[in-house]
């Protein structure tokens, strides 16, 4: 095996300049596509992780129809007590959920006593809701940042709201909400803090204790809009979700019919689209590393058979079976192969280096200054490694099985 | 026992609807440690004759025994394993491999084909390149050195794997007179030292000069061999 490599890399050499340029080609493809699997990676990790762990948590759980109406916050489609005792219930005994929070949604309308405006309100357990979607305090961006995020009594409005209704930390406002009978309330706040606002549902939406979203809305039971699920491991959501929507599939109607749904963070957020093209998009620049492996290296490895012909007829002639010869040329596009890939892999570690060195920005809806930190992963380094090598050997299967099929007196012939 | 023997040995080729006898029914046979040159004007079917031989082809009909292996029953694989083991070729332009040195060359066949070990093979090509007196020029390339250089070489090359039977086509039609002659010297030579049978296919006069038997084909026939020590037709 090892004399086949040493020939198979001498012929390599003998054409010096036609293997660098196809190595050339390779090295770039691969920076090309680790490159982008590093950025787009990093982008789409980045914001689907500012979404999971300010927002929507990795799933959440609704009373069914409520996510089909959400835009009007129904309160006639909360979780009530018995409904929500069972759901804790079954979160607790779940041992891919590492924590959970409840939250009580309405719409109100928003008074600074000079002017009014609608606001998207979410009634949380402060302790439980910062363990479950950890990055929400960061988003703090006016106010104190230790302590709990909300206390009653305290509201935290978003910064869009903060701006256009000109009001500070510390001011005093009304909130005014229509409960599940009919009949309006209201009930002055503190203006806490004022929070970034981030792209995606829930994004622009205010804070408040629960106690006082019940209180607001007259609940003379503990009900619940929705339950915020942080998983311990969030690759293993897929098999999570089942587990949820069996266990949760349990809690039926008095139809025996299923009254909860659940939903993972990519059902809820339009960003999963996003994040669906990013997937696309390097599955496409994949292929045309594909095919930039495949064209450059045949075409290398058909060249090199044509042009020794007669050598080929020499070595057959002189007796080296037709699976050597094939070894012989399968060799060559290996070695291509491998030593494209591990430049590229080296290239592209030094790119990833340079670009978190660089360490550029970029704003994404309403947040800015985003830093791009993209890492590329061994599976993804491994995976295309060996996509480069497999494409390698495969483009050179045709020629180097042309060569050891070659007849010795025509090949001897060859001019 | 003969080392070759021919019987009726036919070659046709064909080309679209035009068929083409390339050997007519040709028997001779050769014997061991003999020195042949197959002569005849282009197109008499000496490359033909020496390709059966070699086992590159298979005959239309008749039978041609090679170290009495009928050559007509070896398929690809097994006519590849058959030349490794008892056939070397000495080609008219040397058909050395570019990218390995002197050395390595003699060393292919023991290397690629039949597998000696390392310590044995080097034995064995150090002896064939001192025999063919390019023992100091081992370390060079193909390109380093001259024809009759890379002429002998392939001599040592063919020879290295001990076989029975060397196959030389047109091996001095490339060399200058002088480099021509000290290139037959030393295949009469290795002939001497290690028995091995040498058939040539040539024009040359200078190796038809240095046969001891030689076979002339005319139009695919052969006509009665001259010097028949060591053959018979």
């Amino acid at each position: 095996m090892f004399d086949i490599f040493g020939i198979a890399s001498r012929n390599l050499l003998r054409y010096g300049r036609r293997t660098l340029l196809t190595l050339l080609l390779i090295v770039i493809g691969m920076v090309a596509v680790l490159l982008f699997i590093g950025v787009a990676g990093s982008f789409k990790s980045m914001m689907v992780g500012q979404i999971t762990d300010s927002i929507l948590g990795h799933a959440q759980v609704h009373r069914k129809g409520y996510v089909a109406s959400i835009d009007n916050l129904p309160l006639n489609m909360n979780m009530r007590p018995g409904m929500v005792s069972k759901v804790t219930e079954a979160l607790d005994q779940n041992s891919a959920v590492e924590t959970w929070s409840p939250r009580v949604k309405f719409g109100g309308m928003f008074s600074n006593f000079a002017e009014t405006t609608s606001i998207r309100v979410n009634g949380i357990d402060p302790v439980r809701e910062a363990k479950t979607v950890p990055l929400l305090p960061k988003r703090i961006i006016d106010g104190p940042t230790d302590g709990p995020f909300v206390e009653k009594g305290q509201i935290v409005i978003p910064k869009l709201l903060a701006r256009g209704m000109k009001t500070q930390v510390g001011d005093t406002v009304v909130l005014v909400a229509t409960n599940r009978d009919g009949s309006v309330n209201g009930k002055t706040f503190v203006v806490r803090g004022v929070l970034e606002s981030a792209s995606g549902p829930g994004g622009r939406d205010g804070y408040i204790h629960i106690d006082d979203a019940r209180e607001i809305l007259r609940m003379q039971e503990g009900e619940v809009s929705e339950f915020v699920i942080r998983l311990k491991d969030f690759s293993k959501l897929a098999k999570a979700e089942a587990s949820f929507k069996q266990t949760l599939g349990e809690i039926t109607n008095k139809e025996g019919k299923p009254v909860l749904e659940i939903h993972t963070w990519a059902d809820l957020s339009p960003f999963a689209h996003i994040a669906r093209m990013i997937d696309l998009m390097t599955l496409f620049i994949k292929i045309v590393l594909v095919s930039i492996v495949l064209v450059s290296v045949m075409n290398v490895m058909i060249m090199a058979v044509y042009e020794r012909i007669r050598e080929i007829g020499t070595i057959a002639a002189i007796g080296t079976p037709p699976s050597r010869i094939l070894g012989l040329f399968l060799a060559e596009g290996l070695l291509l192969g491998i030593v494209g890939t591990v430049g590229g892999i080296l290239l592209s570690l030094a790119a990833v280096y340079g670009v978190n060195v660089w360490e550029p920005t970029f704003a994404f809806g309403q947040q800015q200054n985003l830093v791009l930190t993209p890492t590329i992963a061994v599976k993804d380094v491994v995976t295309i490694a060996a996509l480069v090598i497999g494409v390698a050997i495969i483009a050179s299967l045709q020629p180097a099985w042309k060569a050891s099929r070659m007849d010795p007196i025509t090949a001897l012939r060859h001019v | 026992m003969s080392l070759l023997r021919a019987e009726k040995l036919t070659k046709t080729y064909r080309s679209g609807d035009i068929e083409v006898a390339a050997l007519k029914g040709v028997d001779f046979s050769i014997e061991p440690a003999a020195f042949v040159a197959f002569v005849g004007p282009s197109g008499s079917g000496k490359s033909t004759l020496l390709n059966l031989i070699g086992c590159l082809d298979h005959p239309t009909s008749g039978t041609l025994k090679v170290l009495d292996t009928d050559i007509a029953t070896l398929d690809r694989r097994a006519a590849a394993r058959f030349r490794g083991e008892h056939i070397g070729f000495v080609f008219q332009d040397f058909n050395l491999i570019p990218v390995l040195t002197v050395f390595e060359n003699v060393e292919y066949p023991l290397r690629m084909v039949q597998r000696w070990p390392v310590a044995k093979r080097r034995d064995q090509v150090l002896r064939l390149l001192d025999a063919v007196g390019m023992a100091d020029q081992a370390h060079k390339r193909p390109d380093q050195i001259s024809g009759g250089q890379k002429q002998r070489v392939a001599i040592a090359r063919a020879l290295v794997s001990n076989p029975a039977l060397v196959l030389a086509d047109e091996p001095t039609a490339n060399l200058d007179s002088e480099t021509a002659h000290r290139v037959l010297e030393l295949m009469k030579k290795m002939r001497d030292e290690f028995k091995t049978t040498f058939v040539f296919s040539t024009h040359d006069a200078r190796i038809m000069g240095e046969a001891e038997t030689i076979f002339t084909l005319d139009d695919g026939r052969l006509l009665p061999a001259t010097n028949k020590e060591t053959a018979h037709v």
